[in-house]
């Protein structure tokens, strides 16, 4: 079957001190062109893992990706991922950070004068051209997602990975953030994947919802697409019955029916919490920032 | 209308309060405050240190008379100033006399030959205190830049590599802890039977410190490179491998700058054990440093031997401290992150 993205029959093993781990079982994804995805489900139960395998940055044991009929074997700029930590270089500039992998993926097709201009044009897309000489550490945790997508999509990829972009942000923040990425999305078209935690932000952005059993040997449990109009308003989307059925949809999916797979306890204690925030707990969101303070 | 009065009145009151506060009380106090805690505290401290430092060496007699107090090493040290300036005035006078010579000569047509010979006539005259200092540094900075020269580039390949790391790794860990007075008497034999030249640039003393220094100054820098350079934030790793960025840029613009505070605080250890390492290395390889000043004076055994060995005591622990924030203020000059507590 030709597709444009085709995640195929992927599992992975992982050796361990307690023996082999299957971490993803038989996830098997389609995705066309321009579409936007999102990736649900309990801390631990392997987005993370899918999201890498696509980039390149691990190997399925079992099953392969193709990107337009053509295997997936190491990463690289057409599969370009936003980190969660933004991963920004903090010895750069914000310019110098776009401007890097500007360089890197145009340093024969494009001119000196033109990567200028093209690294420009994409922290203005995301609305930080104020801020060219800024280093990392001077500017807000938002700020910082916000060059980190650009970085990537100065890179013009086939396929945009987003490992829980807006995942360490406060909630403002995030909203801002997610409409800039619904500007942007409705102007450039990409394809996109992208893990969250939050089920607003998987309803409001996505065209389709992949949601995950838990793990171990995760795989995908459903499949929601999404059928609203776009643009999308959030204010507007607030009162919408479809909307508010596909949420619903979601949080019964997270909530009720895994009850009992997998962990039951860590189900168990996290199911008063997420009623009141939809959204699934998670661990890993707030790491703090790593830190190289390791001066004697 | 009484109560918003009063109200009004505790406002006022208690903003002059404030302002009386910040200009005279506890503004004052915590000036003091800190003037007593930065400057008074360790004066008192480096009074008392005196003190007992007096009291206690006068209870101790040795064979060249009591050990020498405060007071003593001032005279001592004030002494090896005016030897400096007299040594000084004796080498700016051979100099003019020279210059006369030499102008009689060419007045009086000798040949040219002979004039370059007066020409190439130096001052001999016996090293000071203070031209031992330079000979000590010099020693230890040669020592110290062979070392990260090769430490660094070292320390970062096996920061790479997992395989280099495990190969190294007990070679480093063997060669670290042996003392400088283990390879000097090995450093010494391979000089002499390597390092034969008509016309030598560096004498035998010299180079026998510095690679004695070089030797006991890898370690430290090699060790904290790797490990700085290993523990390169993952996820800035994968931004590299999805930008496919070349080794060269990689290290460049990726692992270098990370490491380089781990890198630092290798150099500075390094450095530090480089100078103590030197004093030691001088005294045997009778390098003319200040490890020779202390030797020659111990063997001396004047009256005021130990009092000249105590300033030169002081001396090596003040250029030790100054070597050191020399490499600090680098390392901040250098460094990308300048919130970053340094010390």
């Amino acid at each position: 079957m030709n597709s444009y993205l085709n995640i195929d029959h992927v599992c992975i093993t992982f050796p361990t001190d307690k023996g082999p781990l299957n971490v993803l079982n038989d996830v098997d994804l389609r995705v066309d062109e321009s579409e936007f995805i999102s990736l649900i489900g309990h801390s631990g139960c392997g987005k993370s893992t899918v999201l890498n395998i696509v980039a390149g940055l691990l190997q399925a044991s079992e099953g392969g990706v193709l990107l337009e009929n053509k295997e997936v074997r190491e990463p690289g700029p057409d599969r370009a991922v936003v980190f969660q930590n933004h991963s920004l270089l903090p010895w750069l500039s914000v310019y110098d950070n776009v401007r890097l992998a500007v360089d890197q993926v145009f340093k024969r097709t494009k001119s000196k004068a033109e990567r200028d201009a093209w690294t420009r044009h994409n922290l203005e897309l995301v609305h930080m051209s104020h801020a060219l000489d800024r280093k990392p550490d001077e500017i807000s945790g938002g700020m910082k997602q916000r060059v980190g997508i650009a970085r990537a999509l100065a890179m013009e990829p086939k396929v945009l990975l987003m490992d829980e972009p807006f995942g360490a942000l406060d909630s403002l923040t995030r909203t801002h953030m997610q409409d800039s990425l619904m500007e942007i999305q409705a102007e450039l078209k990409n394809t996109v994947i992208m893990i969250t935690h939050d089920v607003d932000e998987a309803v409001l952005l996505s065209d389709r919802i992949i949601m995950m059993t838990n793990g171990p040997s995760a795989t995908i449990g459903e499949i929601l697409h999404i059928d609203l109009e776009r643009p999308r308003d959030r204010l507007a989307l607030a009162e919408d019955p479809a909307y508010n059925h596909y949420r619903a949809e979601v949080v019964r999916f997270l909530h009720e029916r895994h009850v009992g797979h997998g962990s039951k306890k860590q189900d168990e204690q996290q199911a008063p919490k997420a009623d009141a925030q939809a959204s699934v707990d998670s661990d890993d969101a707030a790491e703090p920032k790593a830190g190289l303070r390791l001066a004697g | 209308m009484i109560s918003t009065l009063r109200n009004q009145k505790t406002f006022e009151s208690s903003t002059l309060d404030a302002v009386l506060n910040y200009l005279s009380g506890d503004r004052l106090l915590a000036l003091t405050g800190n003037l007593a805690r930065n400057v008074l505290v360790p004066m008192a401290a480096i009074l008392v240190f005196l003190m007992l430092w007096k009291v206690g060496a006068q209870q101790v007699q040795t064979s060249l008379g009591e050990l020498p107090g405060p007071d003593r090493v001032w005279e001592q040290s004030l002494a090896l100033y005016d030897e400096h300036k007299a040594e000084r005035e004796r080498e700016a006078a051979f100099y003019d006399r020279m210059q006369v010579r030499i102008d009689k000569a060419i007045e009086a047509g000798k040949p040219a030959e002979r004039i370059e010979k007066m020409q190439a006539r130096r001052y001999t005259g016996t090293a000071t205190f203070f031209d031992q200092i330079i000979t000590s540094l010099l020693t230890v900075m040669t020592g110290f830049v062979i070392a990260t020269m090769i430490a660094i580039p070292l320390g970062i390949m096996i920061g790479m590599s997992q395989t280099l790391y495990q190969a190294f790794n007990p070679i480093i860990q063997l060669f670290k802890p042996v003392s400088p007075l283990a390879w000097l008497p090995l450093v010494t034999m391979v000089v002499s039977a390597v390092y034969v030249s008509d016309d030598p640039w560096f004498s035998k003393s010299f180079l026998n410190s510095a690679i004695t220094v070089t030797l006991c100054c890898l370690w430290p820098t090699i060790i904290n490179t790797a490990v700085g350079v290993s523990g390169v934030n993952k996820d800035l790793l994968n931004v590299s491998r999805v930008l496919r960025l070349s080794w060269l840029t990689k290290t460049v613009k990726i692992i270098l700058p990370s490491s380089l505070p781990m890198m630092f605080t290798g150099m500075r250890l390094s450095l530090g054990i480089g100078w103590m390492v030197l004093i030691a290395a001088e005294m045997l390889a009778q390098n003319p440093g200040l490890g020779k000043f202390v030797w020659d004076e111990f063997q001396n055994g004047s009256s005021n031997s130990l009092a000249r060995i105590m300033v030169a005591v002081i001396a090596i622990g003040f250029i030790g401290f100054l070597l050191d924030r020399g490499m600090l203020m680098l390392q901040r000059a250098v460094s990308w992150d300048k919130s970053m507590v340094l010390r």
